[in-house]
């Protein structure tokens, strides 16, 4: 077959053609992953609400704080044990300050300002050094850089060289900072709050 | 013709990353890890397969001054695909690797390809050059990410080689890429000579 040549209406025709060929495509490929990217998000939220708890029986109606500081809400999961006392909030907790940008964080906070865990959501820190924090400060074999535990109550959670008591992850400071941020973050926003919207 | 040439030139003659330096941004930025590179590599070679077949398909259904921008598009759905249906099965992956998957669309091997060979070619010699030259750049990434990952935190596909205390740094931050890309196409200059 020969080559079409680059008339005003063949060009017209052939990249229309392609282009709704390519949507369509787009759109079937669209409607079959959009339930399991659903899916699979909601199994990642699940999943870390259940690792930064405490054991709770069932998981209350969750809603949204705006927090003072902040231009997004940040989301918090409120855990009943079986007789539907309060065994701890899980907030989604997020800051800008990391080295690069965003960071979200689920962090575990029983009603006594108790930190009863973490969970790095999301975040773009330098492999090998930022990334670390995933780890670092829940290692119960070195109690100086380890948030579990920490009563978020009696203290703010800063670094040490910024005179707090955690160690930061070595050679990572700013991505340190930014963390223990975000779960200062998570406990202001449940006992100042800001302006609530209810989740349905 | 001679498919068997055609398969493999992208590896180590013709490899998109140690001789022919394209591609450089995702290589440089990705290879953290030899994981990461791998699945990089991978997702470029899927793209760069099927972006090659389609377009010998439509070679001649397209004008040619439009030529670019309908690659560009069937390049662009091909990437799209791969990044939801890696967003639906592999969450994982698709945050580790995040900006560099939508990037592969206006990644210069595939576009060369589309423009040098699959405008050019028939189907069959398009899709085997599509996966020799996908498999090259698939390749140059996972070595690449194997000597960061093992020189900078002592590990290999995340299995301790050595202590990580050992590491050195450097070649896990981006200087260390360019460093260790630096050394390897010396090393294939050198395997090369005579040769080309």
């Amino acid at each position: 077959m020969a080559k079409l040549e680059s008339s005003f209406k063949n060009m017209l025709i052939s990249l229309l053609g392609v282009t709704l060929l390519a949507s369509a495509i787009l759109g079937v490929v669209n409607d079959a992953t959009i339930t399991p990217i659903a899916k699979a998000e909601l199994e990642k939220q699940t999943k870390a609400i259940t690792a930064v708890l405490p054991a709770f029986d069932h998981l209350g109606v969750s809603y949204k704080v705006l927090p003072i500081d902040g231009k997004d809400s940040m989301v918090i999961f409120p855990a009943f044990d079986a007789n539907e006392m309060l065994v701890g909030s899980a907030i989604k907790s997020y800051t800008y300050n990391g080295f690069s940008g965003y960071i979200e964080v689920m962090v575990g906070i029983e009603p006594s300002g108790i930190v009863s865990g973490y969970q790095v959501l999301k975040h773009a820190e330098t492999p090998g050094l930022g990334t670390k924090m995933s780890s670092w400060f829940n290692d119960s074999s070195k109690p100086g850089q380890n948030v579990i535990g920490r009563s978020l109550a009696a203290e703010t959670l800063k670094v040490s060289k910024d005179g707090g008591q955690i160690d930061a992850i070595t050679a990572a400071t700013i991505s340190s900072r930014a963390f223990l941020d975000a779960v200062n973050r998570a406990y202001t926003v449940i006992n100042q709050g800001g302006s609530t919207t209810q989740n349905k | 013709m001679n498919q068997w040439k055609n398969f493999t030139k992208g590896f180590i003659k013709e490899n998109p990353v140690f001789v022919l330096l394209l591609g450089m941004c995702p290589t440089l930025g990705t290879t953290g890890s030899a994981i990461n590179g791998l699945s990089m590599g991978l997702a470029t070679a899927f793209v760069l397969t099927m972006s090659n077949i389609v377009i010998s398909l439509i070679k001649n259904l397209i004008p040619d001054k439009v030529r670019i921008p309908a690659f560009i598009v069937v390049i662009a759905t091909f990437v799209t695909v791969v990044q939801m249906v890696m967003q639906a099965y592999v969450p994982a992956l698709f945050e580790s690797l995040g900006l560099f998957i939508p990037l592969i669309v206006v990644n210069c091997i595939v576009l060369g390809r589309a423009e040098a060979f699959a405008s050019k070619n028939n189907v069959l010699s398009s899709a085997i050059d599509g996966i020799g030259i996908g498999l090259g750049f698939a390749f140059a990434l996972t070595v690449l990410g194997s000597v960061r990952e093992l020189l900078g935190s002592g590990k290999l596909f995340s299995i301790t080689i050595y202590p990580e205390n050992y590491g050195m740094l450097v070649f896990i931050l981006a200087p260390g890429a360019f460093i260790a890309l630096g050394y390897i196409i010396a090393l294939i200059n050198r395997l090369n000579k005579g040769k080309a």
